[in-house]
């Protein structure tokens, strides 16, 4: 202990500060916490694990999803040619899309609208309703929407998709509104102070200036908003048509009943078309961000 | 914009100098444009789904019909219901211990979900937020694609890795390991794991965009103060970041309550939660009433912690 | 933004546009789900060129959750039998007169004259049978009989079990396992009812209507179940046995109704009128596995049904179709039933 006193203690950042001069790696790294990296892959097995078990499954010659007999495409040929298949997956997207456009249009306008601007009477108020369909159970949305739908298709006798795709645009308005109002809350005024000070009008100023700076903000609610629609349940279930079957509702059907490999080549299938759809969007969105 | 000078005179009481009323003509406007903005989200959300709420509210109160709908007829013991019954045979009033559990557990799982999902998704987004910027789009890459193949399919993947007759017990016997089927599905760890698998991106994505905006150097300043990993950790790192971890833990609890579908899928049915509970008052139970009164009380509970947290951060932020 | 606005406003204009039926228009069914022949239905396009679509639910719970919520834009729905006479009190059924049809004919006698449609007025049979229980005999080998089975189970069952959460079922099953006469209204009957479900439930596995799904998978070993669906599950598994329990068992018969305001009248009266023909009955059967109401559709039946356990009842058995109970008791049955399922 006494021998400590006479060794000179090193300065505060001293070793960082010598190695970096030495143009050497850190081997302290400031930012690396012990056994963060472990979890991290572990949450990505964790994560590819079902989803891995899925494909290699689907190549499996036998019907019985578990055991395991041969190689074999014949589930892919018959997901193929299944136009229950077809019909489901061209459905989910035409609502998906539909609703992803709108809610997003929809959204942004009511971001623009409700942040950095000095409080006014409503703010609070609008904010809660946009945000309200985050805070109901499914169930209950589902049921109330399709009573007051009921009410509506009798006192005017429309029918058909347009009541699904509304349903899902309400859900899916404030999970695009969340990521643009938080893109746009971190957005730097000075671009357009400075578009200000350069005499554009406020239009020319949000078109040139703002738009584009919010372009990823946009993306991300969009993706959001298209992604929650495709994987909805409950709400589909209930206020869906006759005929209106969308993906997910195909699903559990078919798991009720008791499912072949057919199932599982179908989800490869998906997969891999998200996959391909998932690369171009991080293409596009870094190309903006670079 | 340029703000107006505090040089000028006092203008008289009644009147207001030009620049002032230009200066709140301007803000009418303004205000105007923001409704008219903000005009079809509101005008959507209000109608399509303020307004069921209402009717759901109305339910609330009535008598239930003998299969579905409702009669109308005033009857508040749904509302009663919530927290005392009529038991079955002797007609007191007893505290209604069945509904008691069903919060309970389903409080339990939310938290249970919550908390887990906190802890593998912390190290996980600070992990990817501290990679370098190519890495990172890579990581963030990778941990987006599962949830864009569709959740039921992903679900009903977790079931055949862990039924008795799926690929878990299938390799575990094969390996030697166990003799019988370990049953993990219909339990409330399969429940959990289910939920966690669905909303874990939920919870890393806000928890990353706050980690990503972290300034190092505060950090750095930590352990240029001799302080632990663990100190930077909880001192520096936590509170830095506490809007991600708020706004994740939200997004994943109110959910994981609520949750209805892969409860039922991984649960079998048995254990109930509050979504199950809620779906159940509309099929099997046949009693709207009670289903409307049910999902109301959720809906407040979760409004009043929203807007108790709301009002405690204004109060922070004012400080 | 205006490429948006404008790619909404095309999104929204194929929306509203919905599909357009080449055809001498539609019919919209909504049924059980599994039960429905896709032959019969091809069939059935094609004789009247007519496109059809199918939806299905899991209890006649769900069907008339949306069916009384209205504008459900549905034409065909097959509830059962103990839920039609409500479902005509309530104004929800259109009254079809299948008695005058063409083919009626061909309905069994003894189907005629049924206490939830007497003389026929409404509905049409589609498949009748009897829920009892499937045993998978390779898990258990031990005696397999009695509703004990559910409601008393042996110690290797125990967590091995399936029941169907139908309230009407469970209760007439406990009922008949406790000798007391089916929808009785006694206090000390109840009371003896609702112990014993309270007690038995600890041992089920799982509350759910997919039956074939968990016997074939192998989460259970036993299961409350209708007699079609075990033998489509002895099919696919041939160790599943139905069991017909000493105690008693309950019928019932799914019957093909109209929507009091159904989109389709013409095309839904033709679907009732098509299905009493004894070749479609039969396609209906060979799908399903379920004995129709249709005289002289056994000659077109698949051969192994002919003999199979699940179709042709032990001797001395008698088919009791079960009504619903008086709304008291229902009241009450809701109450315990509420009780049991948390």
């Amino acid at each position: 202990m006494s021998q400590a006193a006479a060794v000179p203690l090193p300065k505060p950042g001293a070793r960082r500060a010598a190695q970096r001069g030495r143009g050497k790696p850190p081997r302290f790294d400031v930012r690396r916490l012990p056994g963060f990296a472990t979890m991290a892959w572990v949450c990505v097995i964790g994560l590819y694990a079902p989803i891995v078990v899925l494909v290699i499954y689907s190549f499996n010659d036998n019907p019985s999803v578990t055991i395991w007999t041969g190689f074999s495409w014949r589930w892919y040929a018959s997901a193929f040619g299944n136009e229950q298949i077809r019909d489901a997956a061209l459905l989910s997207l035409r609502v998906a899309v539909t609703a992803a456009i709108v809610a997003t249009a929809f959204a942004t306008m009511a971001a623009l609208a409700t942040t950095r601007v000095p409080s006014f009477r409503g703010l609070t108020a609008i904010y809660a309703i946009i945000n309200q369909p985050l805070m109901v159970p499914e169930i209950v949305t589902g049921i109330a929407t399709v009573v007051f739908f009921a009410l509506i298709k009798q006192l005017t006798g429309i029918y058909g998709l347009g009541y699904l795709i509304t349903a899902h645009i309400v859900f899916c308005i404030p999970f695009a509104y969340l990521p643009i109002r938080a893109r746009l809350e971190d957005m730097d005024r000075a671009y357009e102070i400075a578009a200000a000070d350069l005499y554009a009008t406020p239009w020319r100023a949000f078109r040139y200036v703002t738009l584009p700076l919010l372009v990823p903000g946009i993306l991300g609610g969009a993706m959001l908003a298209f992604l929650v629609s495709l994987d909805d349940v409950v709400i589909t279930v209930l206020v869906s048509g006759p005929g209106e079957e969308t993906l997910p509702l195909y699903v559990i059907g078919q798991v009720k009943r008791g499912v072949t490999p057919e199932l599982n080549a179908m989800a490869t299938l998906f997969l891999a078309a998200s996959t391909l759809f998932a690369t171009l969007f991080f293409l596009l969105t870094r190309k903006r961000a670079g | 914009m340029t703000t107006e000078t505090a040089a000028a005179p006092p203008p008289a009481p009644a009147a207001l100098s030009a620049a002032e009323a230009a200066a709140q003509a301007v803000e009418r406007r303004a205000g105007v444009r923001r409704w008219l903005l903000a005009a079809p989200a509101v005008t959507v959300i209000g109608v399509c789904g303020l307004m069921p709420l209402l009717i759901v509210l109305a339910y609330s109160w009535a008598k239930p019909a003998d299969y579905a709908g409702v009669v109308w007829r005033f009857q508040p013991d749904a509302w009663v219901n919530l927290l005392f019954q009529q038991d079955i045979f002797s007609d007191a009033l007893t505290p209604n211990y069945a509904y008691y559990s069903i919060y309970l557990r389903s409080v339990e799982m939310a938290f249970l979900t919550t908390t887990l999902a906190l802890i593998v998704g912390f190290p996980t987004a600070y992990f990817i937020a501290t990679r370098s910027p190519r890495n990172r789009n890579v990581w963030l890459f990778l941990i987006t694609i599962p949830f864009w193949s569709n959740l039921l399919i992903r679900i009903y993947a977790i079931m055949m890795i862990i039924r008795d007759d799926g690929y878990l017990n299938h390799a575990l016997i094969s390996l030697g390991f166990i003799d019988q089927p370990v049953p993990i599905i219909y339990t409330n760890y399969a429940v959990a794991y289910g939920l966690i698998y669905a909303y874990l991106p939920l919870m890393v994505m806000p928890l990353y965009a706050s980690i990503e905006k972290l300034d190092f150097r505060l950090v750095e300043a930590g352990y240029d103060l001799y302080a632990s990993r663990l100190k930077v950790l909880w001192h520096v790192i936590v509170p830095l970041v506490k809007p991600g971890i708020v706004a994740g833990c939200t997004l994943v609890f109110i959910p994981a309550i609520g949750d209805y579908i892969i409860a039922q899928m991984l649960g079998g049915g048995n254990r109930m939660m509050l979504g199950n509970l809620i779906a159940q008052q509309f099929s099997t139970a046949r009693n709207w009433p009670q289903g409307s009164a049910l999902a109301l009380g959720l809906m407040s509970v979760v409004m009043l912690a929203l807007m108790f947290y709301a009002a405690r951060m204004q109060r922070s932020r004012a400080q | 933004m205006k490429p948006t606005i404008t790619a909404a406003m095309v999104g929204i204009g194929i929306a509203f546009a919905g599909s357009s039926a080449l055809a001498d228009g539609e019919l919209h069914i909504y049924n059980w789900g599994d039960y429905t022949s896709p032959d019969v239905i091809k069939k059935f396009e094609q004789a009247y060129n007519v496109k059809v679509t199918l939806d299905s639910y899991d209890s006649n719970d769900q069907m008339i959750a949306k069916i009384k919520a209205g504008g459900s834009g549905y034409d065909i729905v097959v509830p059962s039998s103990y839920v039609i006479p409500s479902m005509v009190k309530d104004g929800l059924l259109a009254q079809t007169e299948p008695d005058q049809m063409e083919n009626f004919k061909n309905m069994r006698p003894e189907f005629v004259h049924v206490y939830w449609d007497d003389g026929r007025h409404y509905t049409v049979p589609w498949q009748w049978g009897t829920t009892g229980i499937s045993v998978n005999t390779d898990l258990y080998k031990g005696e397999a009989d009695s509703w004990a089975l559910l409601f008393n189970p042996p110690e290797e069952l125990k967590g091995k079990i399936n029941v169907v959460p139908e309230m009407g079922d469970v209760m007439n099953a406990v009922s008949f396992y406790l000798g007391l006469p089916l929808c009785s209204d006694k206090k000390e009957d109840l009371k003896k009812i609702n112990d014993t479900l309270v007690a038995a439930k600890p041992s089920w596995r799982t509350l759910d209507y997919g039956t074939l799904e968990k016997l074939t998978g192998k989460d259970v070993a036993v299961s409350m179940n209708w007699n079609g669906y075990s033998m489509r599950a002895r099919m696919q598994l041939p160790s599943i046995k139905y069991v017909y329990p000493k105690e008693g068992i309950a019928s019932w018969m799914d019957n093909v109704a109209v929507v009091k305001d159904a989109p389709n009248m013409d095309n839904a009266k033709k679907f009732q009128n098509f299905i009493m023909d004894p070749q479609n009955a039969a396609g209906l059967s060979s799908f399903a596995r379920y004995d129709n109401g249709i005289a002289g559709s056994q000659q077109y039946m698949p051969d192994d049904m002919k003999s199979a356990p699940e179709i042709v009842p032990p001797a001395g058995f008698k088919a009791n179709f079960v009504p619903g109970c008086p709304q008291e008791v229902a009241d009450i049955y809701s109450k315990i039933w509420n009780n049991l399922l948390k």
